[in-house]
């Protein structure tokens, strides 16, 4: 089979991209959209043309790393899947395929198709971790956890932070994602400490790396490779509802053996 | 950095306005329904509750000012998200983004804008009584007699008021666009405020769904059944002639149906 590429090609952050034609080489129905890509770029650089960049790493579906807009959907056509397991099969031969970066203030161009994701990085800095002693492993099951507990924490955190739910929402908004790490921490016995100072720190920090804010249109569960539910960002408001109400913890004068 | 200033600078603060807003906006709809009804019975009720609203102007207009919050909060939430949203996506993509996102959802602002300029124009015709807008002519020369007072006829106002074709369609484009608004809206509330699970959004759905299905219903039906001429006619065709003398000359001379609105 043969396919026409329509892939926004951009230099750097400040020359301007424009979308630009490639036809593919004969391809194998059972290449994954990634290795299409390769075999592309490898006709481009023995012609001494400019290979088209895209981010991907593990190839399996878990890293969270490879992106692109197929079409007008973050992983491409197939419901909780990444590109990397996105296969060509998928595609008839002579099909036109548009392919663009995720787009978001937040997510500033690199080059081509890869774009900058550290955004969600400083996010999982403000507040994506637990309090835990150093040393030994802890004994297992020392802290009971009931099942559905584990269960529920669990979905949330499939998350694998590839910034699908930003490139769909038409607000660019960041909620699923941050939800998600808000809620697998919030849930666990191990992350109550932090919880609400948690949910303060990654909202704020959210807002401040200019994602939009939700209007609930369910577009981003609706590309989430890893299927993760609204129902987490109705968790993080509550939290965060929790913690503005409870403002700032000032440190109590004579304080200090806590 | 106290409470009000931490809600309006957090995009999370600023959904939970737009939320409570929303419901209190929602609640009142449900309350001016009911109120509005009773323009189903004979005349003297709704002209008995009008009459009632009038005489506790602190009630009244501790309502209107709660509601006037309501509705400014809600807008402005609404716009400066708006703002924040556009500008966190500076280049659009090529192809149709927002997969899986349903109509309403992606028009909100826009159907609130309309029903926004709605509320303009329903408190200029029924509430301020401009003549310029009504199509008919004065309303506030209708009056009634009621327990041996004379008081504003607003069963007259509203049955003169929506029989005018045009005025009518406004109505209920403005309903049919609120029901969508409400579609979306109703059940994103409780989203908005943290109150939905998978046991519960199920159900949030249904209270959404049947409640702003019941308000569409509800509020169609009045203008609906007055262009029909089913409620009311007989009773301000009198009126009708009256008010168009009275706007031609500056002594007002109602014709009182006798034996209907006076016990």
């Amino acid at each position: 089979m043969k396919v026409t590429l329509k892939v926004w090609r951009q230099k750097n952050r400040s020359t301007p991209g424009a979308f630009k034609t490639h036809e593919t080489p004969e391809l194998n129905v059972n290449m994954s959209f990634l290795e299409m890509l390769d075999v592309v770029n490898e006709q481009l650089a023995n012609r001494g043309e400019e290979p088209i960049a895209f981010d991907h790493d593990c190839r399996e579906g878990i890293c969270g790393t490879c992106s692109l807009v197929i079409d007008g959907k973050p992983h491409g056509p197939h419901k909780g899947i990444t590109t990397c397991q996105t296969y060509m099969r998928t595609f008839n031969d002579g099909d036109e395929i548009v392919i663009e970066p995720f787009r978001a203030k937040a997510f500033p161009l690199i080059k081509d198709l890869v774009v900058d994701r550290k955004a969600f990085d400083r996010i999982q800095h403000a507040g994506g971790y637990i309090t835990v002693r150093t040393g030994a492993a802890p004994d297992a099951n020392s802290v009971p956890v009931p099942k559905q507990t584990a269960d529920f924490a669990m979905d949330a955190a499939q998350c694998i932070g590839c910034g699908a739910c930003v490139a769909a929402c038409k607000n660019a908004s960041a909620m699923l994602f941050v939800a998600a790490k808000i809620s697998h921490l919030g849930l666990m016995p191990q992350g109550q400490p932090e919880r609400y100072r948690r949910a303060k720190g990654m909202v704020d920090q959210m807002d401040k790396e200019g994602f939009g804010a939700c209007t609930v249109t369910g577009s981003c569960e609706a590309v989430c490779p890893k299927e993760i539910s609204l129902d987490f960002i109705a968790r993080m408001n509550r939290d965060y509802g929790v913690a503005l109400l409870k403002g700032d913890a000032k440190a109590v004068k004579s304080g200090g053996a806590g | 950095m106290n409470i009000v200033d931490r809600i309006w600078k957090s995009s999370l603060g600023k959904k939970y306005l737009m939320g409570l807003t929303g419901a209190a906006l929602v609640v009142f709809l449900i309350g001016h329904l009911a109120g509005n009804l009773q323009v189903f019975g004979p005349p003297e009720l709704i002209n008995g509750y009008a009459y009632f609203l009038k005489s506790k102007p602190g009630l009244l207009w501790g309502a209107r000012l709660g509601l006037l919050a309501c509705v400014g909060l809600h807008i402005v939430s609404a716009i400066t998200l708006a703002q924040l949203n556009s500008a966190a996506r500076p280049q659009a993509y090529a192809t149709n983004g927002a997969h899986g996102a349903s109509t309403a959802s992606k028009y909100m602002l826009p159907m609130g804008s309309i029903i926004a300029a709605f509320i303009v124009y329903h408190l200029a015709h029924f509430t301020a009584a401009l003549p310029a807008v009504n199509g008919v002519g004065d309303f506030t020369k209708l009056t009634t007699t009621l327990h041996g007072e004379t008081v504003p006829d607003v069963y007259a106002m509203m049955v003169l008021g929506l029989q005018v074709p045009w005025v009518c369609l406004i109505y209920l484009v403005a309903q049919g666009l609120l029901f969508m608004h409400l579609g979306h809206g109703l059940s994103s509330m409780f989203q908005s405020l943290g109150f939905r699970d998978h046991v519960w959004w199920p159900r949030i759905r249904l209270f959404a769904q049947v409640t702003s299905i019941a308000l569409l219903v509800g509020y169609s039906v009045i203008p609906i059944a007055i262009y029909l001429r089913v409620v009311g006619n007989d009773y301000v065709e009198k009126k009708k002639y009256a008010l168009k003398a009275a706007t031609k000359k500056p002594a007002p001379a109602f014709v009182t149906v006798p034996g209907k609105e006076a016990k």
